[in-house]
C-alpha cells in the first residue's frame, strides 16, 4: 500500500512538472493559467459529485464568493495573504452552512440541484444589483454589474511590492493546482474518501453501518467549496478584476459539462475536461463563423452519446484492452486505478 | 438472569387512516434468538422499521439495553453496536467485496484493524474468492452473504436481519442459518421471515404478527400447531 503511494506521487510529479515545462512552449501563459484555474475549479466539483454523489448546480457560486472575497479583502487589506486565505474560508463557510441545510433536512438528488442553483442565481442577482454607493464593504464598493476593478493582486507574502505576474503567475497556479491535486489523492485514499464513496454508493447502508452520512457530506461539499473558492481568486488574481458574470448559470453549467465530458468518478478527468473545453472554447472565440455555445453543446451530446462515461476512463480502458493483453498480473490493479482516476 | 437488550412499549405506528403497528410490547434477551413471522401486512417491516430507526413511531418507546432510543437516526442506533440487514439487499455495488466490509468495519475500528477484521470475515463466510469482485458482479445469494458479513465484522451486539433468506437457494441458506447461529454466540438475533422451513431449522421463540398486533409469542413447535396461528398464518399449508 505505502509503494503503490509512493509511485502515485511521484507519476503525478513527474507527469506535471514535464507539462508544466512543455506547456508554455505551445501556448501563452497568460491563456494556460485560465486553463489551470478551470482545471482546479472542474477538479472541485469532480471530488464533490464524482466521489461524494453530490451533483451541485451551483459550484459557480462558490468559485465567484472566492473571487469577490479576495477582491473585497484585498481592497481593504492591502496585502494578498490573507485576502487569499480568506478566498479559501469563506466559500468552505458558505458552503458547510449551506451543504447542513440540505443534508440534515434529507435533500437529495433534484433538490439538491434545484436549491444549489437558486442559491447561484440569488448572488448573481444580488450582486449584479449593488450599483449603488451605498454598497460598501469597508473601502471597497461592490460595483453591480461594473464588477471590482483594481485590487491589490498577489504579492510575494509579507511584501506587497512585489507583485507576482505574468510567467511566475502561471508557475504559481500550476503548482497551486498540483497540490490540490495532490491532497485530493491524499484525501481519497483515506478513510474519509473511502467513506465518502460508500455514502455515493448507499447512503442508507453508510447509515446502517453507524456513519453520520449528513456530516460527512457536509464536510465533503465544504471541502469542494475550499478549492471553488481558491480556484475563484486565482481567477480574480488572472483577470484583476471580479464581475457578477462568474455567479453566472453559464458558468455553473459549465463547470458540470466540463466533469461529465472528462470523466465522473476520477480525479484526472474533470481537469482535463475543463482545460480541454475551456481552451477550445478559447480557440472557438477567435472566429465568428458559428457560437461556440453550439460547438460546446454538440460535444456534450456527442460525448453522452458515445462516451458517457468521459474521456479519461474510456481512455484508461483502451490503454488497458491494448497493453493489459500482454501482462496479464498488473491487470486488475490497473482497472481499479482506472476506477479512481 | 440475562438482560433485556430490546425492549418495545406501547409501539403503534399509523400512517393516515392505516395503523400498520398497532401497541407492541416486545421483550428481547441476549444471545435470543427471535423470528417474527405473519402474513403480509402483519406489521413485521414496519416493527421492524421502526425499531432500526428508519420510520418514527407515532407512539411508544423503544429501549435497548435500557436506554430509550425512540426517534434516533439509524445511524445513532447502529453506533450503539447494533447491527441491521434490510430487506433489499443494501450494499455498495460498485466496490469491491472487500471495500464493502471494510466499511463496515472502519466505523468501530482503525485502519489496520479493520483491514484484519475484514479478512478473517472474508475467510469466514467463504468469500475469499471474489473478494476483489465488485458487488454489482455477484449472484443474489452472494451479495446476501456479503451483506451479512457487513453486519458481522463490526460486533454487534444486537443483530436485527428483515428477511435474510429471501431469494436463496438451499444450500445457501444453510450456510447462512450456519452464520446466523455463529452470531447468536454474542449477540440477540432478531429475524424476521416468511420461510418457514428456515423458520423451523433455526427458531427456538417466534413471535407472531397479525394485524399490526402481536398474536402470540411461544416456543417454535407449539406456535406451528397453534389452531390461530395456522387459521391467520399458514392456512392449509402447513
Amino acid at each position: 500500500m505505502g509503494r503503490s503511494v509512493l509511485h502515485d506521487v511521484i507519476i503525478t510529479l513527474v507527469v506535471s512538472a514535464l507539462l508544466i515545462w512543455l506547456l508554455p512552449l505551445m501556448i501563452s501563459t497568460y491563456t494556460l493559467t485560465v486553463l489551470v484555474i478551470y482545471g482546479m475549479l472542474g477538479l472541485s466539483l469532480g471530488l464533490v459529485w464524482g466521489f461524494g454523489g453530490i451533483l451541485c448546480f451551483g459550484q459557480a457560486a462558490f468559485f465567484g464568493l472566492g473571487a469577490y472575497t479576495y477582491a473585497i479583502a484585498a481592497i481593504n487589506i492591502g496585502e494578498s495573504t490573507l485576502p487569499m486565505i480568506l478566498a479559501v474560508l469563506v466559500p468552505a463557510v458558505f458552503a458547510a452552512l449551506l451543504g447542513a441545510m440540505m443534508f440534515y433536512g434529507r435533500l437529495a438528488d433534484v433538490y439538491l440541484g434545484v436549491i444549489t442553483l437558486v442559491v447561484t442565481l440569488i448572488l448573481f442577482k444580488f450582486v449584479n444589483s449593488t450599483a449603488g454607493p451605498q454598497y460598501v464593504i469597508g473601502n471597497a464598493r461592490l460595483g453591480g454589474f461594473n464588477g471590482i476593478p483594481g485590487f491589490q493582486t498577489l504579492n510575494v507574502p509579507g511584501d506587497p511590492a512585489a507583485y507576482i505576474w505574468g510567467d511566475p503567475y502561471f508557475y504559481v497556479c500550476a503548482v497551486a493546482l498540483v497540490i490540490v491535486f495532490l491532497l485530493v489523492t491524499w484525501l481519497l485514499r483515506s478513510s474519509f474518501g473511502r467513506i465518502a464513496v460508500g455514502i455515493r454508493e448507499n447512503e442508507v447502508r453508510m447509515g446502517l453501518m453507524g456513519y453520520d452520512v449528513a456530516t460527512r457530506k457536509t464536510v465533503l461539499f465544504a471541502i469542494g467549496a475550499a478549492i471553488a473558492g481558491l480556484a475563484g481568486a486565482l481567477f480574480a488574481n488572472w483577470g484583476e478584476i471580479v464581475t457578477p458574470n462568474l455567479f453566472s448559470l453559464g458558468q455553473s453549467a459549465e463547470i458540470i459539462i466540463w466533469c461529465i465530458v472528462g470523466g465522473l468518478g476520477t480525479r484526472f478527468g474533470p481537469i482535463v475536461g475543463a482545460a480541454g473545453l475551456a481552451y477550445l472554447k478559447f480557440m472557438l472565440g477567435q472566429q465568428s463563423m458559428i457560437d461556440n455555445t453550439l460547438v460546446l453543446g454538440l460535444i456534450l451530446v456527442l460525448f453522452v452519446l458515445f462516451l458517457p462515461r468521459g474521456l479519461v476512463p474510456a481512455v484508461a480502458s483502451l490503454l488497458n484492452s491494448i497493453f493489459g493483453g500482454t501482462k496479464r498480473k498488473p491487470k486488475p490493479r490497473r482497472m481499479r486505478r482506472a476506477r479512481h482516476g | 438472569m440475562a438482560e433485556t437488550v430490546l425492549e418495545t412499549s406501547g409501539l403503534t405506528m399509523r400512517f393516515g387512516g392505516v395503523t400498520a403497528s398497532d401497541n407492541v410490547n416486545f421483550k428481547l434477551k441476549a444471545r435470543e434468538l427471535r423470528c417474527l413471522i405473519g402474513p403480509n401486512g402483519a406489521g413485521k417491516s414496519t416493527f421492524f422499521k421502526c425499531v432500526t430507526g428508519l420510520l418514527t413511531p407515532t407512539e411508544g418507546h423503544v429501549y435497548m439495553r435500557g436506554q430509550e432510543v425512540t426517534g434516533w437516526q439509524p445511524h445513532q442506533i447502529a453506533s450503539l453496536g447494533v447491527g441491521i440487514k434490510t430487506q433489499t439487499p443494501n450494499v455498495m455495488d460498485a466496490l469491491s467485496v472487500h471495500e464493502n466490509i471494510w466499511l463496515a468495519a472502519r466505523r468501530f475500528y482503525n485502519v489496520v484493524e479493520a483491514r484484519e477484521r475484514a479478512d478473517s470475515i472474508i475467510d469466514r463466510l467463504a468469500l475469499g474468492t471474489i473478494a476483489r469482485t465488485q458487488l454489482g458482479q455477484l449472484a443474489h445469494g452472494e451479495r446476501q452473504r456479503v451483506e451479512l458479513g457487513i453486519v458481522a465484522v463490526a460486533d454487534p451486539w444486537l443483530v436485527l436481519l428483515d428477511e435474510p433468506a429471501a431469494g436463496m437457494s438451499a444450500q445457501d441458506v444453510d450456510r447462512m442459518t450456519e452464520i446466523i447461529h455463529e452470531l447468536t454466540r454474542f449477540a440477540a438475533v432478531v429475524i424476521v421471515e416468511h420461510d418457514m422451513q428456515f423458520i423451523r431449522s433455526i427458531a427456538q421463540t417466534v413471535t407472531v404478527f397479525h394485524q399490526g398486533a402481536v398474536l402470540m409469542e411461544d416456543n417454535v413447535e407449539r406456535v406451528m400447531s397453534d389452531p390461530q396461528v395456522r387459521a391467520v398464518y399458514l392456512g392449509k399449508k402447513a
